[in-house]
């Protein structure tokens, strides 16, 4: 499989969250705004990235029984690795997103993809597999972040531009604070999905009318 | 009643309604998600959850308080507690196969699915956090199930009906679930604010 089709699947067609489904408490619970949303998006790709590659170059030596207990082992030393340099560099951060941090031991998008590629490819591969995973992963809930906080909270990028206020877009008092609730998460991811079944269907079509 | 009996009420009322773990805090979306469609494996999931949180909740319970702490490995907690957990599922499910068939045909493919589902580790983590002792830890989990189970056979009712609906094209499937499941979000918000005193 070559870099080029690993690319658009991890970001298109085989999306992690928007086409896959996976992880998504994670992507409902801290897209509240862009700050969040990018953090957890790096996290989860280097994690995803590091773990793919250890799995890999195990691959040989994980009897195939324990495998999933061997795996769970592997990415929650990363997952701790990466809770405790937050805690240390960015402590905001590591605040807004509390206990989902440590949950990305259990989120099915980095067991996902150490059962469905890492064990069976090499260690590049799953390196790069990594890579556009985690980048799709980034890119659906940094989009889903944007939405959320312009509506919800009415600025755009709370918590790094601006001395951490963010841009005001909407004036105060308009925006809907419903959307940076939890039944937000819901409706927006939702919106998001059927958006993007649509704008694929699209594709689809043009494709095949040439 | 004393202040204790109180916190534990507390407990029971915030985990079951104003805090719900999945549809205030998002704890557990992909059971929810992927188990929802029929009321009655809703409903074995939902039961199956909350044995295991409420077992899980007292071995990490222990594991924190007797290990962690005196030995100074607190760091250690995430790792610690996901193999507690993956090692009680497999022993619950092994127990229940020998000495209560009838239990296990009915929770038995539930059982493996749970170790990657966030709410075990999630009620896990906010127990340590919130600093509770080893009753409230155990209400706390047992509740948290509860709570789950509410919600996910709630919604697999209001699913059966809405699959059969007739909407756009682009909305079939996951997102209108997710809609769905955001307006019942909608319904439990009224119960914020809610207190036991």
């Amino acid at each position: 499989m070559n870099i080029r089709q690993q690319c658009k699947e991890g970001i298109l067609t085989k999306n992690p969250v928007l086409v896959q489904l996976l992880g998504m408490c994670s992507s409902l619970a801290i897209t509240t705004s862009l700050f969040n949303g990018l953090g957890m998006g790096l996290s989860v790709t280097i994690i995803l990235i590091c773990s793919n590659v250890m799995i890999s170059a195990l691959r040989k030596v994980i009897p195939s029984n324990i495998r999933i207990a061997a795996y769970i082992v592997i990415i929650a030393g990363f997952v701790t690795m990466v809770d405790l340099l937050l805690q240390a560099f960015l402590p905001d951060l590591s605040e807004n997103l509390g206990v989902f941090i440590p949950l990305i031991v259990v989120n099915c998008i980095i067991l996902g993809r150490a059962e469905a590629f890492a064990s069976k490819n090499g260690v590049l591969a799953s390196a790069f597999d990594g890579l556009f995973m985690g980048i799709g992963y980034t890119l659906a809930i940094t989009a889903m972040s944007i939405v959320r906080e312009l509506l919800g909270s009415g600025t755009f990028g709370g918590g790094i531009l601006n001395g951490g206020e963010g841009i005001r877009i909407i004036p105060e008092g308009y925006p809907a604070m419903l959307l940076i609730m939890p039944v937000g998460g819901f409706l927006m991811l939702g919106c998001l999905i059927a958006a993007f079944q649509f704008a694929m269907k699209k594709m689809k079509a043009k494709e095949e009318a040439k | 009643m004393s202040a204790y009996v109180q916190s534990l009420l507390g407990i029971l009322l915030s985990a079951i309604l104003t805090e719900n773990f999945i549809l205030v805090k998002f704890y557990g979306i992909c059971p929810f998600m992927g188990v929802s469609k029929k009321s009655d494996t809703a409903l074995g999931m939902g039961m199956a959850v909350t044995f295991v949180m409420g077992i899980a909740s007292a071995a990490t319970w222990a594991v924190n308080a007797l290990l962690l702490i005196p030995l100074k490995l607190e760091y250690m907690q995430t790792v610690a507690f996901i193999l507690v957990i993956a090692a009680i599922v497999q022993v619950v499910e092994m127990f229940l196969k020998k000495s209560m068939p009838s239990l296990y045909q009915a929770l038995g493919i539930y059982l493996p699915l749970i170790t990657t589902n966030c709410a075990v580790l999630g009620a896990a983590l906010v127990n340590v956090q919130k600093g509770y002792d080893f009753l409230q830890s155990v209400v706390f989990g047992v509740c948290g199930g509860l709570g789950f189970t509410l919600a996910i056979v709630l919604f697999a009712s209001v699913r059966e009906r809405s699959d059969k609906a007739d909407c756009p094209e682009c909305f079939q499937g996951f997102p209108i679930a997710l809609i769905s499941a955001g307006l019942l979000a909608l319904a439990f918000m009224g119960f914020s604010g809610l207190k036991i005193f």
